[in-house]
């Protein structure tokens, strides 16, 4: 059996899942519970100074029947006393040594109040910080969480400032609420960032009620934006992560997260280059005991492709990770319907008819039964057919030959070959 | 009175083709939409029904995730014949029944999604459990069905090693020999079979207790004995004309097409099932299947009376098997050559309650009447082993072996489980309560076993 042990920056976890600082977090209680379900590690809910909640919080987007295929959150970081808080995490640190337990962390842009909280914090015995540069609700209007987490230098400063004192490992929770989150990553990493995690939740707005006319969720008919996560987030997550470990001095370990549901998101955010995953929205929807089929498939994932540790997975999708300049113009695929398995509900054709390039033709076989037939030549390999066919295995994406003359080449080269020719003349 | 009809004829393809399993497979599109709608219940009662105690939810969350080896585990796990009991439980009656979707929109397809999760396991040729560390202690195990394959399994996996007495050719028992192919295909039962003879669990065919090695050999060389015989054969009608050529009992004719060889070709006959119970339904469906032009099911009692399970009757009529209500053969006709030419029959009514609450069948005079069939096959239950139980010195109730809650019975180290030791008024027997069963003895003498190392050491 694989050996999931994990290592982010020195913080050690007998797996690599941990709930994300959220409700999930909120209580020793909880957190307790959640070591008992399996979990390798907890990012307790943040702490920072008091604060005050509304009631309603959240809210879920449904997708074609399908509940919470995204989640919206209007609270905020939490709402107990610190010293509660600390007394708990020293408590549940005692019962459960083995797991990480990592204390995020949002004051002012302050730095005797972060050098006050750190101190507070790791005398509990937390393994790691997370600084909560992230939350775009609420705290936000107070100058922190995201309001600090979009501007690099204050990113930066406040990172440096936690690391003059802290003496666990730090990790810098970042906003997706920003142009290009590369740029915050690298100010975490200047100021002194043992680690990055990321994304936090995304400005959002879940729906009007169409009788009512309120927002949802809204706190006695008034609404606020709120924080999006959960499964509908996990391509922007997936991509940040991707950006941020192909990106050169941002040379730190990774949590990833966001739409992590299964062992299978977990995989893919690790190929990726994150170093473990963070999690809540799945745990939200169905309770702690979600993370045994998490271990137990990525256990049995592992096994099936010959990989004895995390070490072998982690990042090995990075290097195939780049820039659009840099893909083939010149490879082809093309689409291939097995019309022994189709069956006929022409949302392929209809697709490409309307939408994309027009070539799938429907005809008749033989016998006179209908059948679909991709003009090759004509088809540019968009893929959409294949996206919207209900079922497995009736399109299939091959590749192709190239173009007769057709020599592999990327835009760059094509660029390159272009400039050069140019100065030649 | 009855047509000579040996001009009809069926071909053995066609035979292998009918004894092919009827439900089809779930699609992967289908097995994955359907898991992703499961609630994924907490404390599900799907869970608190299933008599193996299943985690239901977990293993269809894993084919909703991918995780198909991790899901085969989960059933599996549960149950050592989880393969099986995929095909032949009575779902509706159980996880099905039980699931909270019912009313609200339709049940989870728990069944097939078993039988997904496991028919990967099979076609991916998956190692899914081994033997535990060995320990000195030795097991012997008396019969190789669903109770005894069971209690086997856990044995091993405890690392004791475990010897299974099989007195037929091939191990399996009822889900070898005893449930149609077309349910349950010989294919998944040996590999059921094979998953526990690789865990180093010994099967000894073609050696009857009693006859090849007897009680007190099995007694010194063992540290406990687990009695899983089953049950008998079907008793006789006791009318006249029993003894005619094509008067068959119906555990020994869905036996014999389950060797391959379809030895009873019925081309052409009329048969006439006596009984209404799964195995009468069973015998009349595969009376079809071996090419009969027609088969009639004769019951005393009537519809609502019937033991045959809701989808098991809904099978028969798909079948075009035809159903004598308050019916009751009195004498089977002969004709010159010893075979069965008809089957004389009186109508009945039902009188008072019985003890069981149910109305008793009363003739009614002077309605006898004759029915023109070539076979009789009688499937009105089975018999006791009791020769097998007092061989053992077992007490016993009318051949049900009397046991505790652990399943022990009077001998001391003697457990005994399965359809020895169900009785009247337990409900319906089911492979899946058999399997339970082996089970909880396993972990009883485990217990018992390790308690005494201790002691000992």
């Amino acid at each position: 059996m694989a050996d999931l042990t994990t290592n982010v920056a020195g913080i050690r976890s007998p797996n690599p899942f941990w709930l994300a600082s959220a409700p999930p977090t909120n209580s020793g209680y909880q957190v307790q519970r959640a070591f008992e379900a399996g979990w390798g590690g907890a990012v307790w809910k943040t702490m920072g100074d008091p604060i005050l909640n509304v009631s309603s919080r959240f809210s879920a987007v449904s997708f074609g029947g399908n509940q919470v295929a995204g989640f919206n959150n209007i609270e905020l970081i939490s709402d107990r006393p610190l010293e509660v808080n600390l007394r708990e995490i020293e408590e549940t640190k005692r019962l459960y040594p083995e797991h990480a337990i990592i204390g995020s962390l949002m004051v002012e842009p302050d730095r005797d109040k972060w050098h006050e909280i750190v101190k507070r914090v790791e005398a509990a015995g937390v393994d790691g910080l997370e600084l909560n540069f992230g939350c775009p609700h609420g705290m936000a209007e107070r100058g922190m969480g995201s309001a600090s987490g979009q501007v690099p230098e204050l990113v930066r400063q406040q990172t440096a400032w936690v690391k003059e004192v802290a003496r666990t490992p730090v990790i810098v929770k970042l906003t997706p609420n920003i142009t290009d989150i590369t740029f915050t990553a690298k100010a975490a990493v200047e100021g002194g960032a043992d680690a990055v995690s990321m994304i936090n939740t995304i400005n959002s707005l879940s729906g009007v009620d169409l009788d009512s006319w309120n927002t949802i969720p809204n706190v006695d008919g008034k609404g606020a934006h709120g924080g999006y996560c959960g499964p509908a987030v996990k391509p922007i997550a997936l991509n940040m992560v991707g950006e941020c470990a192909r990106t050169p001095g941002i040379d730190v370990p990774i949590s990833g997260m966001g739409g992590v549901s299964s062992w299978q998101e977990a995989a893919e955010f690790m190929l990726m280059g994150a170093s473990n995953v963070q999690v809540c929205t799945a745990a939200m929807h169905h309770g702690f005991r979600i993370v045994e089929d998490m271990i137990d498939g990525l256990s049995n994932y592992m096994d099936e492709k010959g990989l004895a540790s995390l070490d072998q997975l982690i990042g090995q999708t990075v290097p195939k990770y780049s820039d659009w300049g840099d893909l083939d113009l010149t490879y082809r695929v093309a689409a291939k319907i097995n019309n022994d398995v189709c069956i006929n509900c022409n949302k392929c054709y209809i697709a490409c008819e309307d939408t994309s390039h027009q070539c799938i033709d429907m005809l008749k076989d033989e016998d006179g039964n209908d059948i679909l037939r991709v003009r090759e030549d004509d088809c540019v390999g968009c893929n959409l057919c294949s996206i919207v066919c209900p079922v497995d295995g009736a399109i299939d994406m091959v590749e192709v030959a190239r173009k007769v003359g057709d020599e592999p080449m990327t835009w760059n080269e094509r660029q390159q070959l272009m400039a050069n020719a140019g100065s030649n003349q | 009175m009855s047509n000579h009809r040996s001009d009809a004829w069926i071909s053995t393809e066609q035979l292998q083709e009918n004894f092919a399993e009827v439900n089809s497979p779930l699609s992967t599109t289908h097995a994955v939409k359907e898991s992703n709608r499961c609630l994924f219940c907490y404390d599900a009662p799907c869970i608190q029904a299933c008599p193996t105690g299943i985690d239901i939810p977990s293993f269809i969350k894993k084919i909703a995730s991918g995780n198909l080896k991790g899901s085969a585990v989960t059933i599996m796990d549960a149950n050592p014949v989880g393969a099986s009991c995929a095909r032949v439980c009575p779902t509706e009656e159980l996880c099905e029944g039980a699931c909270v979707l019912n009313g609200e929109s339709e049940p989870i397809m728990i069944g097939d999604l078993q039988r997904y999760a496991t028919d990967w396991a099979i076609r991916n040729e998956q190692v899914l459990f081994e033997a535990g560390p060995s320990t000195s202690k030795h097991i012997a195990i008396v019969g190789s069905g669903p109770a005894g394959l069971a209690a086997a399994r856990e044995l091993a996996r405890f690392g004791h090693q475990v010897t299974i007495f099989e007195a037929d050719d091939e191990p399996g028992g009822l889900n070898r020999y005893g449930i149609v192919s077309f349910r349950l295909p010989v294919d998944i039962v040996k590999w059921e079979i094979d998953q526990i003879v690789n865990m180093g669990v010994t099967i000894r065919t073609n050696t009857a207790v009693g006859k090849d090695i007897s009680p007190e050999e099995l007694r010194e060389q063992f540290d406990s004995i687990i009695i899983a015989v089953g049950m008998g054969s079907v008793p006789e009608l006791h009318m006249e004309g029993e003894d005619a050529s094509g008067v068959y009992d119906a555990v020994d004719f869905v036996r014999s097409t389950k060797d391959g060889t379809f030895s009873r070709n019925l081309a052409g006959k009329r048969v006439a099932v006596i009984g209404a119970g799964n195995t009468a339904v069973d015998a009349a469906t595969c009376s079809t299947r071996l090419g009969a032009e027609h088969v009639s099911i004769v019951y005393r009692r009537t519809k609502n009376e019937m033991t045959a399970y809701p989808f098991e009757f809904e099978f028969a009529k798909q079948d075009g098997i035809a159903f004598q209500w308050l019916t009751s053969p009195v004498k089977i006709e002969k004709n010159d050559h010893g075979e069965v030419s008809g089957l004389e029959c009186v109508q009945m009514e039902l009188g008072e309650a019985d003890q069981d609450g149910r109305q008793r069948p009363v003739p009614i005079q002077n309605s006898n009447f004759m029915m023109d069939v070539d076979v009789v096959i009688r499937a009105i239950g089975q018999e006791r082993l009791q020769d097998t139980i007092a061989m053992f010195g077992l007490e016993h109730t009318d051949g049900v072996v009397t046991v505790d809650a652990s399943y022990a019975a009077s001998e001391p180290n003697h457990f005994a489980v399965g359809d020895v030791v169900f009785g009247s008024g337990q409900g319906e027997a089911m492979v899946v309560s058999a399997a339970e069963q082996g089970k909880q003895a396993a972990y009883t003498i485990h217990q018992q076993l390790s308690a005494g190392t201790q002691a000992a050491g």
